[in-house]
């Protein structure tokens, strides 16, 4: 165990896959000798070569379409998409090419080894362009997975399953907490499960549902409710395609209540989905409507940021109301 | 910081390339005679025969299958009518084990790898034989076995692809190279910019291979582009770039083998612009005489490169009358009794539905699976085919 935070977590499931499989890539702007915007790919060129390290030229549906090239050849690249707020001129090659590999070719053919990180969110005064979170975009995709970390811990173990999962994987990294986050991360390779969400405090009043940055907003609005008697159940989903409908509807069946809270705008947010489908599930159990707390349905403002965000208050509020209905 | 030493001015100077005027090499004539001075390529008899029924399979599989289409027999086609010297010249001068990414105007370089009759007639009928289970529409056809990429319908995304499939190839150094193949109407795309500036930068063994067939659907080359074809546009990546007469089989070829040889043995990417004309409709859903004259085509069929192909072969006595009437006819009837035997075979099974959009089906996508078994179990009778093919799925 070594106390990292999430970039030196992020750097340490690189280093331990390119270590144990030398047909592991990872490229993309500014990946190589600089070690990334973020220093998540710090030493890597240094260590492994220039060919399995290296910078890209400036175009995300060129990292992205060299990506799948590569991924189908059967080697295993890790592209990098500078900000999570510029993976839109890749969109076709993700949704178009990369998540229906397998499935037109029936399977002569894959991307499986494809893994593509970017680092997503607000709440570092990136205005319009630095804040995306655009997990909903690519959850209505069939043949993605979508994957979002909430502490080093998980972003290593969920990084290197990412990478080792036979299907093209998004990993979001929450910028905000890159260095904001700390705690023990063991040296060796572990993977965490894809497609499982974590119970992360059990309770017994209402589920309150999350994921990557939104976890530790979570846990201030859980402490304030629970000092007012609310026992609450929380959930990381981790995974956001496919997604642990399974936990999350017991979790609803025994609490009754369920908050769902993301940064993206809530129209076509994926709470929207959640709330859907556990409305269909847990119908009789349900004592209260099914709350959203998500940023607004606006592009991510600048200096109305704290505003706009579901921070702690919000998300308090929201359980207070659902156990007050 | 520039990455080359300019030469500076002291006053404004503007250039617009036009300088730089690209030849286009030729080989052979219509009359399958050599041009004067040009030297035949190294082709060796079973070879030229083997390409030279590649051409003709493709042609009569084009004619026949588009005939299937106005028939109501097959839900849609495209045909490489005119284009078949440019993509079975240069398939041919690949190694067969050589990756293809093509667009999908390119069943004749999976013609001359040997994908068989039935294989085509599987794909485009989306039987149980199928690849691709059926999945994808007509004429998107792939074989790992064949090295020939899965088509996709998106214009333009495998070209990119190609690059770092051949980055891979390159990494692993196997000796080997990917071709990908591309309309003129394509390179418009940015994924031709990302692809070819990639490609040089990393020096990746890839070609880059356009057909500019004058046409992307209804818009002429003129409304594609300003410059003097694709071609130019290699000079800006510093790329090695030639343009080709494309209904030319002898001038495709020989390019195409010089253009390997600097990818493989330098990892130079080379860009190759085969100029030629898309004799048919850009596909079964197109009419193009809204658009073109008849008068532009019959200038095009005069210069049919299977035509000027077999002249060439007929001179050096590789080739006959009679050789010409057999190799129809056995095509002909081959053509007809395959395709009703792949009409007739059953569809996919019913849970090819929900395989292989991951690797394995998750629980969600079960539910739904299960739900639509129950669905069609209520209502037999409107869902006849998968219904009778479900074997026991149901």
């Amino acid at each position: 165990m070594t106390q990292m935070n999430m970039l030196q977590a992020i750097n340490n499931a690189l280093d331990t896959a390119m270590a144990a499989n030398e047909r592991v890539l990872c490229f993309g702007e500014d990946v190589g000798v600089f070690g990334g915007v973020f220093r998540a790919t710090s030493n890597l060129q240094q260590k492994y070569g220039k060919a399995r390290c290296f910078n890209t030229p400036l175009v995300e549906q060129g990292i992205i379409g060299f990506a799948n090239g590569l991924a189908a050849q059967g080697s295993v690249p890790v592209a990098e998409i500078q900000f999570a707020d510029y993976i839109f001129p890749a969109f076709d090659q993700i949704v178009n090419e990369s998540a229906k590999f397998r499935y037109r070719s029936g399977n002569l053919f894959n991307v499986g080894g494809l893994t593509i990180r970017a680092p997503y969110g607000g709440g570092i005064a990136g205005g319009l362009y630095h804040s995306q979170s655009p997990e909903a975009y690519f959850a209505h995709t069939p043949g993605l997975k979508v994957v979002v970390p909430r502490n080093p811990h998980q972003a290593k173990g969920l990084l290197l399953a990412a990478i080792h999962d036979q299907n093209p994987t998004l990993f979001f990294e929450p910028k905000r907490l890159y260095r904001a986050s700390v705690g023990e991360v063991p040296d060796e390779d572990y993977r965490l499960p894809l497609g499982e969400a974590e119970v992360l405090k059990e309770g017994t009043d209402i589920t309150v549902l999350g994921w990557g940055a939104q976890m530790e907003v979570i846990e201030h609005a859980v402490e304030m409710a629970e000092k007012e008697g609310v026992s609450c159940e929380v959930i990381d989903l981790r995974t956001i395609l496919p997604w642990d409908v399974e936990t999350v509807a017991n979790s609803v069946f025994k609490t009754g209540r369920l908050v769902v809270t993301h940064e993206a705008p809530l129209t076509g947010g994926f709470a929207g989905e959640i709330a859907a489908t556990i409305q269909e599930r847990c119908f009789l159990y349900l004592e209260s409507p099914i709350a959203r707390v998500t940023g607004m349905d606006t592009p991510f403002p600048l200096v109305l940021e704290k505003e706009h965000l579901p921070n702690h208050l919000k998300v308090y509020e929201a359980i207070r109301s659902s156990v007050e209905f | 910081m520039t990455t080359t030493k300019a030469r500076v001015v002291y006053s404004p100077v503007f250039t617009d390339g036009a300088e730089f005027r690209i030849p286009t090499f030729k080989l052979l004539k219509q009359d399958g005679s050599l041009y004067k001075g040009a030297k035949a390529p190294d082709l060796d008899k079973d070879k030229a025969l083997r390409i030279y029924r590649a051409m003709v399979t493709t042609r009569i599989l084009d004619e026949r299958m588009l005939a299937a289409q106005r028939q109501g027999r097959l839900s849609f086609y495209m045909q490489c009518t005119g284009e078949e010297a440019a993509v079975v010249g240069s398939a041919a001068a690949l190694d067969d084990a050589d990756m293809i990414m093509a667009q999908y105007r390119e069943q004749g370089a999976l013609a001359y790898r040997g994908f068989t009759i039935d294989e085509f007639m599987n794909q485009l009928f989306g039987n149980e034989l199928d690849y691709g289970k059926g999945r994808q529409m007509p004429v998107h056809y792939g074989s790992s076995k064949l090295n020939y990429m899965t088509i996709s319908s998106p214009l333009a995304t495998q070209i990119p692809q190609a690059t770092g499939y051949a980055y891979g190839q390159k990494l692993a150094g196997d000796g080997h190279c990917t071709i990908t193949y591309f309309g003129e109407g394509a390179a418009s795309e940015g994924d031709f910019h990302a692809a070819l500036n990639m490609a040089a930068v990393h020096r990746v063994p890839v070609i880059f291979l356009c057909r500019n067939n004058g046409y992307a659907i209804s818009t002429p080359a003129a409304e594609q582009f300003a410059a003097d074809g694709v071609a130019p546009r290699a000079y800006g990546y510093k790329m090695d770039v030639i343009r080709v007469d494309g209904n030319d089989i002898l001038a495709v070829h020989e390019a195409t083998r010089a253009a390997r040889t600097l990818a493989v043995e330098h990892n130079r990417p080379v860009l190759i612009e085969t100029m030629t004309y898309r004799l048919a409709a850009h596909s079964s859903s197109d009419d193009p005489s809204g658009y073109r004259s008849k008068d532009e085509e019959a200038v095009w069929r005069e210069k049919d490169p299977i035509l000027r192909m077999r002249l060439w072969l007929e001179s050096k006595k590789w080739w006959s009358e009679d050789d010409e009437k057999q190799l129809q006819e056995n095509m002909r009837r081959e053509v007809l009794e395959t395709m009703k035997r792949a009409q007739k075979r059953p569809p996919p099974a019913l849970d090819t539905l929900v395989s292989d959009v991951y690797d394995e089906v998750p629980p969600a996508l079960a539910e739904q699976f299960d739900s639509l078994k129950s669905h069609i179990r209520r209502h037999p009778d409107a869902y006849p085919k998968s219904a009778e093919h479900a074997k026991g799925g149901l």
